[in-house]
Order: C-alpha cells, then sequence, then structure tokens
C-alpha cells in the first residue's frame, strides 16, 4: 500500500491532515473495533443486514404474492392473516413492502453507483489534468447544482420518458456533481506530493497513477459520502414514484405505494401508506445512521 | 453603506446571470439533446402529423443547434414559456398564478423551521455531550429520514382525522368560504390587508398542516448545523474574552456568540433551500395545495411537458434568487467575506 506510507511522507499539512483522518491504529480491525463502539452506526448497520435479508429472500418469505388481489379482503386492518393489512385491492402489504425493498435498493444503488463511477471519472480527470478540463467538467456541474435537486430530476424523466430506467438515470445524475467535486478536491490536493513525482519517475502512466496511488486514498470519505447518498437516493426515487413517475402499478415500491394508500388516510385506513412510507424512513434512517458513524471514525475534525 | 459594500453587492447581483445562462442552457439541452423528440414533447403525445410538423417548424428544428437555442432565449425573455396542454392556458400566466400559493407555503414553512431548529441547535451546542445533546442528534437524523409525503399524511391522519383540530387536506381555505381579494395572491396577507378575521383565520389553519410538514424537512439539517455551528462558535477567543470581562453568560451567547454562529447557519440554509423547493411538490400533492408544484406534477402524469420545463426553470431562478439573498447578507453581516472573492 505504497500510497498510504507516502500519504504520511507529505508536507508538514498533508501529516496532520493525515495523521487526524488515519487514526494511530490502521487496518480493517482497528476500524471495525471503533465501529463497535459507535452504537448509533452499529444500529444502523443491524437495519440495513435486516433490510437487505429481507430484499435477498423477499420472494421466500413473503407470506403471500405481492400481486395477488383478493376481492374478498379489501382493506382489512393489520391482523393475524395480514400482519400490515390489505390494501383496495386485497394485496398484503407486508409481501408488498418486502418487495418494494428490492426495487428501492435496486433504483438508489445502480444510481449511486453509476453517479460514483461518472462523477469519480470526471472529476479525478479534472483534478488531475486541470486546464481546460477542468474547467469545462466544473462549469457543466455548477449548472446541474443550479437547480433544486429533485426537481431537476423530475425534469429529466420529463425529458426521458417515464420509466423507473429513467429514474434511474435522473437520480445518477442529480448524484454525479458530488463525486465529481469530491474527487476533484481529493487529486487537487495529492497531485503535487511527492510520491505522484515518484511513481511518474518510475514510468508509471497517468491512468496508473490516477487509479493506483491517487484513488485508493480517497476511500474513506468517498465511503462515507456513498453511504449517505445511498439514503437521499433512495427517498428521491421514492419521491419521483409518489408523484406518479417511473413505477406503474401495480408494481410495489414504496412511494407508490403511500401515493395508492393516501386517499385512505382521510377515512381513517391509515395502515396502507403507513407502513410503506414507515419501511421507507427506516432504511434511510439506516443509511444515515452508518454514514454518520463512519463519519465520525473517519473524519473525526468534523464537529 | 460603505463604497466597498456597495460595490460588493452590485458584483453578486451580476454574478447571478452566468449561472441564469448556465440553467437555460441545461434546461434546453434537456428538451433537445435527449432522446425524446421534441416536437412530440411539445404537442403531446396525441398530435396529428400537422400539428406535429407544426411543431416542429415552430421549434426549428431543421436549423442548427445554437440558432435554435437562441429562439428559444429570445421567447423566454419576452415571457413565452409555451403552452399547457392540459389547461390550455400560457404556461407563463398560469405559473404566475399558482406561485403565490407556493411562495407562501416554502415561506411559512421556512419560518416555522428557523424558529424551531434554531434555538433547538444553540440548545444542543451550550448543552454539549449530556443526554439532551445526543437526543437532539437523533431526533435530528431521524428528521432527515423522514419522507415529506409520509410525514405530510401522518399529520392528516393524527390532526385531521383523529384530533379534528385541522380542516381536511383540500387546499387553501374552505370552498365555502372562498379566498380573499388577490392583492398580492398570499391568502394570509390579502386576508390581514382586508382585515377579514374570518378569512385570515382559515387560511392560516389550513396553511398549518402542509407549512408543518415541509418545516420537519428544513428543522433537521438546520438544527444539526446550528449546534456545530454554535460549537465552534463558542470556544472562540472572543468568547472566552467576553466571558473573562465579566459579561453575563447570556449576554455572551446571545452577543457574541450567536452572530458568529449564524454565518455556516446562512451557508448551509442555501442547501436546505433545495430540499424546500424540492419537498414543495411533494407536500401540494398530499395536501391539494394549488401551486406550482402541483401544476408541474400534475402536467407530468398526463405527459404535458411545457408546464414542466416553465416550472424548473421559475424553481432554479426562485433558488438563484433565493442563494443570492443569502449571500448578499452573508456578505453584509460579515465584511470579511466582501474581499475574498468578489
Amino acid at each position: 500500500m505504497d500510497g498510504r506510507v507516502a500519504y504520511a511522507a507529505g508536507g508538514p499539512a498533508e501529516a496532520i491532515a493525515g495523521a487526524a483522518a488515519w487514526p494511530a491504529e490502521h487496518g480493517l480491525r482497528a476500524g471495525l473495533r471503533r465501529l463497535a463502539r459507535n452504537r448509533l452506526s452499529l444500529f444502523g448497520l443491524a437495519i440495513l443486514a435486516i433490510y437487505a435479508a429481507g430484499a435477498l429472500l423477499a420472494p421466500w418469505i413473503s407470506p403471500h404474492p405481492p400481486l395477488a388481489t383478493d376481492a374478498g379482503a379489501t382493506l382489512r386492518a393489520p391482523g393475524l392473516a395480514h400482519l400490515l393489512g390489505t390494501d383496495q385491492f386485497g394485496r398484503d402489504i407486508l409481501s408488498r413492502v418486502l418487495h418494494a425493498a428490492r426495487l428501492d435498493l435496486f433504483i438508489a444503488l445502480t444510481a449511486v453507483g453509476a453517479a460514483v463511477l461518472l462523477g469519480g471519472v470526471l472529476g479525478s480527470l479534472a483534478g488531475y489534468l486541470g486546464g481546460w478540463v477542468d474547467t469545462l467538467v466544473m462549469r457543466a456541474m455548477d449548472a446541474l447544482m443550479a437547480f433544486p435537486l429533485f426537481i431537476l430530476a423530475m425534469g429529466i424523466v420529463a425529458a426521458l420518458g417515464n420509466s423507473v430506467a429513467n429514474i434511474i438515470y435522473a437520480t445518477a445524475a442529480i448524484n454525479t456533481p458530488f463525486y465529481t467535486r469530491m474527487l476533484r478536491a481529493e487529486m487537487r490536493v495529492k497531485r503535487p506530493q511527492e510520491f505522484v513525482d515518484a511513481a511518474r519517475c518510475s514510468g508509471n502512466s497517468t491512468t496508473r497513477i490516477i487509479v493506483y496511488h491517487l484513488l485508493p486514498n480517497c476511500i474513506s470519505p468517498l465511503v462515507v459520502q456513498v453511504t449517505l447518498n445511498l439514503g437521499w437516493a433512495i427517498l428521491n426515487a421514492a419521491g419521483l414514484s409518489f408523484i406518479g413517475l417511473g413505477v406503474r402499478p401495480p408494481d410495489a415500491e414504496w412511494g407508490i405505494m403511500v401515493s395508492e394508500g393516501a386517499r385512505f388516510m382521510v377515512s381513517g385506513e391509515w395502515w396502507v401508506s403507513f407502513f410503506p412510507g414507515l419501511a421507507l424512513m427506516l432504511a434511510v434512517l439506516g443509511f444515515n445512521l452508518l454514514g454518520d458513524g463512519l463519519r465520525d471514525i473517519l473524519d473525526p475534525r468534523r464537529p | 453603506m460603505h463604497l466597498r459594500t456597495g460595490w460588493f453587492l452590485l458584483r453578486r447581483l451580476l454574478s447571478v446571470l452566468p449561472g441564469l445562462l448556465g440553467v437555460t442552457l441545461v434546461i434546453f439541452l434537456l428538451t433537445r439533446v435527449l432522446p425524446a423528440d421534441p416536437a412530440v414533447l411539445v404537442a403531446g403525445d396525441q398530435a396529428s402529423k400537422a400539428d406535429l410538423a407544426r411543431a416542429r417548424a415552430e421549434l426549428g428544428l431543421d436549423r442548427g443547434l445554437p440558432e435554435q437555442y437562441l429562439h428559444y432565449m429570445v421567447r423566454l425573455l419576452h415571457g413565452d414559456l409555451g403552452m399547457s396542454l392540459s389547461t390550455g392556458h400560457p404556461v407563463a400566466q398560469d405559473l404566475a398564478q399558482r406561485l403565490p400559493a407556493t411562495l407562501e407555503l416554502t415561506l411559512a414553512a421556512l419560518a416555522l423551521a428557523v424558529a424551531a431548529a434554531v434555538p433547538m441547535g444553540v440548545l444542543a451546542a451550550v448543552r454539549r455531550n449530556t443526554v439532551w445533546d445526543h437526543v437532539s442528534r437523533v431526533v435530528s437524523i431521524a428528521g432527515v429520514s423522514l419522507p415529506v409525503f409520509w410525514t405530510g399524511l401522518l399529520l392528516i391522519l393524527v390532526f385531521y382525522y383523529a384530533l379534528g383540530w385541522f380542516p381536511p387536506p383540500m387546499g387553501r381555505i374552505s370552498s365555502l368560504v372562498g379566498g380573499p381579494e388577490r392583492i398580492t395572491g398570499f391568502y394570509t396577507l390579502d386576508s390581514l390587508l382586508a382585515r377579514d378575521g374570518e378569512r385570515l383565520l382559515l387560511s392560516l389553519h389550513a396553511l398549518a398542516l402542509p407549512a408543518l410538514a415541509l418545516a420537519l424537512v428544513a428543522m433537521a439539517p438546520l438544527a444539526r448545523i446550528t449546534r456545530a455551528a454554535m460549537v465552534e462558535a463558542l470556544a472562540a477567543d472572543c468568547v472566552r474574552a467576553a466571558r473573562a470581562a465579566g459579561l453575563p453568560r447570556r449576554t455572551v451567547l446571545w452577543a457574541v456568540a450567536f452572530r458568529n454562529g449564524l454565518i455556516p447557519v446562512l451557508t448551509t440554509a442555501g442547501m436546505v433551500f433545495s430540499f424546500l423547493l424540492g419537498g414543495n411538490v411533494l407536500v401540494e400533492k398530499v395536501f391539494a395545495w394549488p401551486g406550482v408544484g402541483s401544476y408541474a406534477a400534475e402536467a407530468l402524469v398526463v405527459n404535458d411537458f411545457a408546464p414542466v420545463q416553465g416550472f424548473v426553470l421559475a424553481m432554479a431562478i426562485l433558488y438563484a434568487v433565493l442563494n443570492l439573498a443569502i449571500d448578499l447578507l452573508y456578505g453584509v453581516i460579515d465584511p470579511r467575506a466582501q474581499t475574498v472573492h468578489g
């Protein structure tokens, strides 16, 4: 791990920053020990583990098929036959919530993954190469960030068309600027350091330097940002489906389930919207708790 | 006002323009560069061949891209945002008619959020690392995780259905009474100006739940940032000096630390506005609030594109104006900022 050793060999400011960001004990075990001491982030991790399990096992653990209607059991309150109640078509809400977890987590993971990839490449190039590449990329990102992000996502989906794939593209697009800026900043800080010159002198190409020497040092703020971002991406995607974009009935997704159940709130059948929304909130909470805890561990400078 | 402050304000005002230009470029590119056929976007997917051909000619799709952008900008500067297929009115007219409803909701939510979050944050900073601090931290993380449409529905369930304290979520005022005469478009303000106590109360009553739902979105990040900013401000030298000089705790807190602590809060306010404007759309749908957000959402679902385009532009302009206001305020409060970067 030449990157980490050389990191400490930078200038005095970098050494202090390095000392703050990489506590005395390195390595996976020390990190995990620190994570274990932070109860909030453990709680977040536990929530996410439950969700991952639920999403993966949904087809096998769901008591009913998520699309199965039952005209004789519409709008039943939570009870033994249907633990979370049924909706207006008699569909079991628990099963639908479980299946919705798959779709929502899939949307969030692919969208953020794409954003990290695209933003990472753009930001690394902008930060490392500088000049007109930097200016062009940053102006483009500034243009994107001039919009309230949810509204920009609406605009993108409107232009592209109403489908789940476009929801993913739109969510990826609005998240790309964060990663572009982050990677650019990291590149600009680390590029002037000695280990980069050393790598160049030993004949490494630009790509090799970026990928093998510089990127490994950018991992920790990236991990924090991705975790927090995943929570926000789920909220975004659910919000878009709430207003009727992307997911079509009868597919199960948390946002559209809340939307379909909304009209029953005023007549007291609260469970139709409540449980999908609760599932959504807890998922986001898990990501936020974990991300917050990771930020405490990896970047204790922040208050 | 000093000459330097004046120049700073002028430069900041002008710096908005390239940003707005970028905004128009993005919106223009959204309709031209992306796979969907712009003629279909404008004329609607029910349009006949003749309509499509006319739309194509109007949009100048046969001409080069820069020329099309120029035409788009000219139309924009004339206030032409196209026609809404669903309402049949010009988009600009629809937006102007519905904008005050959105502004009233957003400003009410902002006021509520600030009034609640700032004291909470200050308290958390003063009682640092106590139980109260940890509780407020968990609460604010939970708050940031709440889906605003879900919170709105829960508020309706509890405060309308269960308790009956608030009116049904059917718009800005009871349709039996009808809104006040339109001066500003703000029902609360107009009722006040007309000295109409009944309408004032009814409109406030209807505004309460949606504003609260939206405020909760902003409260959590504001409280966290206030806490963080106050913690730093309280650790500053000027605070220690004030304490050493024997000033009472309350004076030190509010007169010295708070003003410095306010600065990072202002900077974060920009991000909070982004959430607020986005959350607006969702709250308007939940509460059937006749603002621009619900206008755009309804148009989106029926593939009526012009209103959405106008809405995105309007919100981007509003966002730019809000950020500008923050920057100006920041520059006036903190004179150091004026010299850093024009």
